[in-house]
């Protein structure tokens, strides 16, 4: 593994190896100096295009844990905003000297492009609408610690898959490890091409809870109704959206998730965000395991 | 369209195959074919050995982008001379979209007399369809046409004409000259920050898609509407198998419309989006395999009339980014002709009197332009290209004359090299070089 561009990359051992991994460092975390000196010297640079205080932070701390120096290149009030390419910034980063740049950007495939410029590894952080790679790592390693599994499991994704990077990550990397995933959306909400990926497709949310372990919750944007996506945030809410009602009719051991932040009332209500079978806090938690992980396994460390 | 001074220079091309014929000789003197023969014998002439060399009427391009005025950093009007003219091209349609736009009888003749200094090429400029492009209201297309660059071609290519009522009113108004409008087939709404053809690859990449949909359906509504009043539609950079079906379906009706494809939609495939490199960004979106294999069934029956370049441009700043803000367009002269060998000759779906027909003779025809697209034959004006059709070579941006480096092709090994080019009898590129 050079770069995390795509969890489609990642052969299941691979993908096992970053889980594995991940639960042994996750130990760590628990450790009263939560510190390995495994990245010393070597140097993490964060360069983030797009506002996302969750993600950066998350890999901040997963690089710090590992003692890497972490630089943070955010594109506000930087050379970036002002007008400076990707591949003069590239060019930068190349100069400083870095081992991994981890980038966060609103352009599918600027991970991709970033890979072409830099030597050290490039780990995609969310680019665009197309994929979000270590968020895909961390519900997996989330739905295998809460339910002992993955192979055959049942995975509803619910929500704006047609925008959605995290579902484009998710539908990759469960199917590479055995799961069975099946996308519920309106249909103007899914890819026209959807029927060739490795997954199905229901336009029934309520057809789809009882039969499913874990139900995955999207972020829709309420914006998504003027461009005639759905009618109204209500209907949404009101065919898509998880409320306790719904939830009750879930398996009693199912699980909720969601990538954060959750707009309660239009994709979950109050009492199912809170609820103790909703991972969201988990996730968070995991989320620096994994990424603990991935750098670990790029960066060759010992 | 006059002559320029033409050369007293004589030359004697000898042993070229005319159109892929036998081997013959072609004399060349003031301008004219003179005589066309075995065993010419021409005292004070300057010889070509042409021996093994297929001989072309000049290549004729009805859609280019030179960038000249406004975009002097990607391209110039004497530059695109200078890479048609080594692509075998005696003239090209300098598209209107330049800065100012090319919608007024100034600016058209400004670019037409660009071309004449340039004397790589004849440069015949393409009028705008709406002032400014804007899609609103009519340029002044009389007093271009009348004006002294004679425009025929009228074209807001880079935008569509969407609103269906004003593209009604550019059919009827042009008749008066026998003008045409060139189409850019895209409905706006249906494309609004498209990336890429719609499909497996863009789903994949998370990248905008470009559905076949919004061309098929306004070139459906053009060819009825041209039905309607009468007129003369082209149909610019056709890409898509259910284009070709309706242009199929259109002139079995009696549809007075002629369409182009390019020569990047008839070998290329939006898969090679997947590196997510923008010098495959193109618009219209490269599309499936299904596709560029009606493309080139279209060419070959005559539904698609002709092969255009679309050339187009582009420093590489415009080029080195991500692909969403990246530039669409990519470089064309200078490779059309191997890429036709490649697709339509080598296969078996054309001979070279089809391509011909398809690069040189229909073309002038449809622009309205006398002089070019003519026979190799005595009297007719010496336009003639030169094309070594059994060599092959790996294609090197760093190597092309344009001023861009843009080309889509770069590192595909492609067949044939340009060895000549004559306008009027003046080589503009001999030995493979530029003149
Ligand atoms: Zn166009």
């Amino acid at each position: 593994m050079r770069h995390l561009l795509s969890t489609g990359d990642l052969s299941r051992d691979e993908a096992l190896l970053v889980l594995d991994t991940a639960a042994e460092l996750a130990q760590v975390g628990d450790r009263s100096v939560k510190k390995l000196p495994t990245l010393r010297g070597r140097t993490v640079v964060n360069l983030f295009y797009e506002d996302s205080t969750r993600t950066r932070t998350s890999f901040e701390l997963a690089a710090k844990r590992l003692s890497a120096d972490v630089i943070n290149f955010s594109a506000k009030g930087s050379s970036v905003s002002k007008g400076e390419s990707l591949k003069d910034t590239a060019l930068t980063l190349q100069a400083m000297g870095a081992d991994s740049v981890v980038v966060r950007h609103n352009a599918s495939g600027a991970a991709h492009r970033l890979a072409e410029w830099v030597d050290g590894a490039v780990l995609n952080a969310g680019d665009g609408t197309h994929e979000h790679p270590t968020q895909a790592l961390l519900d997996v390693f989330t739905m295998r610690e809460r339910l002992g599994r993955l192979d055959g499991l049942r995975v509803a994704i619910v929500g704006d898959v047609l925008h959605s990077r995290v579902a484009r990550s998710n539908v990759l990397l469960l199917h590479t490890l055995g799961a069975e995933v099946t996308l519920v959306a309106p249909p103007t909400l899914v890819p026209v091409s959807v029927h060739t990926w490795p997954c199905s497709v229901s336009y029934d949310l309520d057809a789809v809870l009882p039969k499913s372990d874990v139900v995955m919750l999207l972020r829709v944007q309420a914006e998504r109704m003027h461009d005639a996506f759905f009618p109204s945030a209500r209907e949404y809410s009101r065919r898509y959206g998880l409320d306790a009602e719904r939830f009750a009719r879930m398996q009693d051991d199912a699980i909720v998730m969601h990538p954060g932040p959750m707009v309660r009332g239009m994709e979950i209500s109050a009492e199912v965000a809170d609820s103790t079978r909703t991972t969201v806090n988990e996730q968070v938690t995991n989320g620096v395991s994994v990424r603990m992980a991935v750098l670990y396994l790029l960066l060759g460390g010992s | 369209m006059d002559v320029m001074t033409p050369s007293s220079a004589a030359y004697l091309i000898r042993g070229a195959r005319i159109a892929g014929g036998d081997a013959a000789d072609i004399l060349i003197r003031d301008g004219a074919i003179a005589e066309v023969g075995t065993g010419i014998d021409a005292a004070g002439a300057a010889t070509v050995d042409a021996e093994g060399l297929v001989a072309l009427p000049g290549l004729v391009d009805l859609h280019t982008h030179l960038r000249e005025p406004g975009r002097e950093d990607a391209e110039t009007v004497a530059g695109g001379a200078r890479a048609a003219a080594a692509g075998g091209y005696t003239a090209v349609h300098a598209m209107a979209n330049t800065d100012p736009v090319a919608d007024t009888a100034g600016v058209v003749e400004q670019v037409w007399r660009l071309g004449r200094e340039s004397g790589h090429c004849d440069v015949r400029p393409v009028g705008a369809v709406t002032r400014g492009l804007g899609g609103v209201q009519l340029a002044e297309l009389g007093a271009m046409a009348d004006s002294a660059a004679g425009v025929r071609v009228f074209s807001d290519d880079g935008t569509c004409v969407s609103d269906a009522l004003l593209m009604r009113r550019a059919l009827e108004y042009v008749k008066a000259f026998d003008g045409v409008v060139a189409q850019h087939a895209q409905e706006p709404r249906l494309t609004e920050d498209a990336q890429m053809n719609e499909g497996v690859v863009s789903d994949r990449l998370g990248l905008a898609g470009w559905p076949s949909v919004a061309e098929e359906a306004v070139i459906a509504r053009d060819c009825l509407l041209t039905e309607h009043v009468g007129s003369r539609l082209h149909v610019c950079h056709v890409s898509t198998k259910g284009s070709v079906q309706i242009l199929r379906w259109a002139k079995s009706r009696g549809c007075n419309v002629t369409a182009e494809v390019t020569p990047h939609h008839l070998l290329l495939t939006d898969d090679l989006a997947e590196s997510y490199d923008p010098v495959y960004k193109v618009n219209p979106p490269l599309r499936t395999a299904e596709d560029v294999h009606a493309l080139r069934e279209g060419l070959a029956d005559g539904t698609v009339d002709c092969v255009a370049t679309d050339h187009a441009p582009h420093p590489a700043e415009a080029k080195e980014t991500e692909w969403a803000t990246a530039a669409m367009g990519m470089l064309g002269l200078e490779t059309a002709l191997s890429v036709a060998q490649h697709t339509m000759i080598d296969t078996g779906l054309l001979d070279w009197p089809g391509l011909v027909e398809r690069m040189s003779a229909a073309p002038a025809r449809i622009g309205r332009l006398a002089g070019h697209g003519r026979p190799i034959a005595p009297g007719e004006p010496a336009n003639v290209t030169l094309y070594d059709a059994d060599t092959a070579s790996d294609i090197d941006p760093a190597a092309l004359a344009s001023k861009s480096a843009n080309t889509p092709f770069r590192g595909m090994r492609l067949p044939g090299r340009i060895q000549a080019t004559f306008l009027r009898g003046v080589p503009t590129v001999l030995d493979g070089k530029i003149q």
